[in-house]
């Protein structure tokens, strides 16, 4: 799982209102070298939840010098692209989960692959 | 708009392909709008013809288009046009001669091919066919095997096949520009692929819904059914219409030339990142039974992620999860630029979500098993699409395109079957015919609007809904032609050999 798709995850577990972020438990992580495109970051930015995106970084202790704040005029800046660029698209939570961070509900993440799928007393 | 440059008022000449006609307006409609230019098609425009002449475009517009159509097969600079040979003449002769000079100079190489459509020529009829062009200046040398410059004779005999004209009804002459993509369907083809689920999207259609989807470079794209989709049908009625007698459920196993994840692959050819999700675990992870002949389990390398690889696009694969589409774990913001995909409707594929009526699924001390899987209920079509259309009026962008496959039981078709959210415009509704009583129809719509908390009520009220109500309602329906047509077991209900 990258951390773009971890940003626009929530908790849905019956009940939870306050399901966002999700927190990360890995126990292995990866960087997979992903083809920079500053286009396509500059895209996405606007739709992170930013404060979230560090808070996993963190978490997973790849923060690196990734700032607390979203920097302004970022669109010109390309060694801000490429740290974004960098947590978004390579780094990649292989074996762990993902916790609610209310109900404490935790999501396996096996292979790469997050499964989100809720038992029949909690949909 | 017009400019005051002539190239502008060029007409071009697309030849298309004469299959999937419902697909092709909406296809070269979305391309034309991908370059940011209006469709202009010329006074007699047919949209059954082969053969369109389109005004507002420049030849690079032409050449983006062809990049990416599946359903145009060559795209022309149209020089002349006409009922007759003689006709032709007359437009070609008042062509302006400096658009023609710069591809006939001395020196140059060039070919004239001869195409008809409806019709087959003699040789030599298609040497006459060149030869009656002296009136053209080519001032260069004929190179049939590596020519810089090709032209072309286009004859179009009407398309009835019973019914062919001594004389063509239309004849055009251009200069060839560009092929469209059909070749990417070969290399598409699935037998190519290295992870096959059991159903998959024939892969000319899945570039054709990436098309209807304006899907284009750095889009972020979702399919929220990404393991399943529904083409053993379409390979059943296209390859083995009537010829079965006795059909056997397990006969599609056999017909299963499917791959998961597909339209992800489609999507990302067109420069677009994608993510997928599927309730299927075993899909998701490439594990389990293979759906490929003579080959029980999937190898370790069978996943989406690697056929996304095979194609060199891993660097455009996000991300596929284990989740469920009735309850989506997206949180509420707008991020994808298109939804594509091929919902189960429970022919091939169950309709599936989480959820139980039992009670005993727990562990005395109220903890569960750590093996426990969750049981999965009947997903009513009606509520699959009811989801699909909330899911995207809330996570597509403005502007965003939902493409998916509706199925049809054609006697009882009407447009007030297509289903309808308020935040969401119907682009085009296209039929794909399976066999006399069942189609299915791919449907494309754009987000208009922001959604408000009265949107969300799209309800099982709507007329829509209601042949998809019920689980097995339509599956039932869907199965009842083939039924007839095996024939046997409704008149002979004893024979040994029938629904296994």
């Amino acid at each position: 799982m990258k951390l773009l798709t971890h940003n626009m995850l929530t908790s849905h577990v019956k009940g939870v209102t306050q399901g966002y972020p999700l927190l990360i438990k890995a126990t292995e992580v990866k960087v997979n070298e992903v083809e920079f495109n500053p286009e396509f970051v500059v895209k996405m930015i606007p739709k992170l939840e930013w404060s979230a995106l560090v808070q996993a970084a963190e978490e997973l202790g790849q923060k690196q010098d990734l700032p607390e704040q979203l920097v302004a005029d970022y669109g010109k800046d390309e060694a801000f692209l490429k740290k974004v660029h960098r947590i978004l698209l390579e780094v990649e939570v292989m074996e762990g989960s993902l916790k609610c961070p209310e109900s404490g509900r935790e999501f396996p993440i096996t292979r790469g692959i997050p499964n989100m799928l809720l038992n029949e007393d909690e949909v | 708009m017009a400019t005051a440059s002539n190239r502008s008022c060029l007409q071009y000449l697309l030849h298309l392909a004469h299959d999937n006609l419902d697909f092709r307006l909406p296809e070269i409609l979305s391309l034309i709008c991908l370059r940011g230019k209006t469709f202009q098609p010329g006074e007699n425009f047919r949209q059954n013809s082969p053969f369109w002449c389109l005004g507002g475009l420049t030849e690079e517009d032409i050449c983006g288009v062809m990049a990416r159509s599946v359903c145009a097969k060559s795209a022309f600079e149209l020089w002349g046009h006409g009922k007759t040979h003689g006709d032709l003449r007359t437009s070609l002769l008042s062509y302006p001669p400096e658009r023609m000079l710069p591809f006939m100079q001395k020196g140059s190489t060039y070919r004239i091919n001869v195409y008809t459509f409806n019709k087959t020529l003699a040789f030599a009829d298609r040497i006459k066919r060149i030869d009656a062009l002296e009136y053209l200046p080519f001032e260069g040398t004929v190179s049939l095997k590596n020519p810089q410059h090709v032209f072309c004779v286009l004859e179009d005999y009407g398309s009835d096949p019973n019914n062919i004209p001594e004389h063509p009804d239309y004849i055009y002459f251009g200069r060839w520009i560009a092929d469209g993509q059909r070749e990417l369907i070969r290399s598409h083809s699935v037998k190519n692929r290295h992870f096959i689920g059991n159903t998959s999207m024939d892969a000319g259609l899945s570039l054709i819904m990436s098309n209807h989807a304006k899907v284009k470079k750095n889009d972020f794209v979702f399919d929220p059914f990404v393991g399943t989709g529904e083409n053993l049908l379409f390979y059943f009625c296209k390859h083995m219409h009537g010829s079965l007698g006795n059909v056997s459920v397990n006969t599609f196993t056999f017909l299963s030339l499917c791959v998961s994840g597909s339209l992800l692959i489609a999507c990302s050819q067109f420069g677009a990142y994608v993510c997928g999700a599927d309730i299927d675990y075993n899909t998701i992870h490439g594990k389990g039974r293979s759906s490929r002949k003579n080959q029980k389990w999937r190898g370790p390398d069978e996943n989406i992620r690697a056929n996304l690889r095979q194609y060199g696009t891993e660097n455009l694969y996000l991300d596929v999860m284990v989740s469920d589409a009735s309850k989506s774990v997206w949180r509420m913001a707008a991020v994808f630029d298109a939804i594509i995909t091929d919902p189960p409707y429970g022919i091939r594929e169950s309709t599936r979500r989480t959820g139980s009526h039992k009670d005993n699924f727990k562990t005395p001390d109220g903890t569960f098993v750590e093996s426990h899987v969750p049981v999965s209920q009947a997903y009513h079509l009606s509520d699959i699409f009811t989801d699909l259309l909330n899911f995207s009026a809330h996570h597509l962008v403005l502007g965003g395109r939902l493409v998916y496959w509706l199925p049809i039981y054609r006697p009882e078709y009407s447009e007030e079957m297509i289903p309808l959210h308020p935040c969401l415009q119907l682009i085009s509704n296209c039929e794909q015919t399976l066999s006399s009583h069942t189609s299915r129809r791919l449907i494309t719509m754009e987000k208009i609007k922001e959604p408000e908390d009265v949107d969300g009520l799209i309800h099982l009220a709507e007329p829509w809904s209601r042949p998809y109500q019920g689980h097995n309602a339509f599956r039932e329906k869907y199965f009842s032609g083939i039924n007839k047509k095996g024939g046997r077991q409704e008149h002979k209900p004893d024979v040994n050999g029938g629904f296994t």
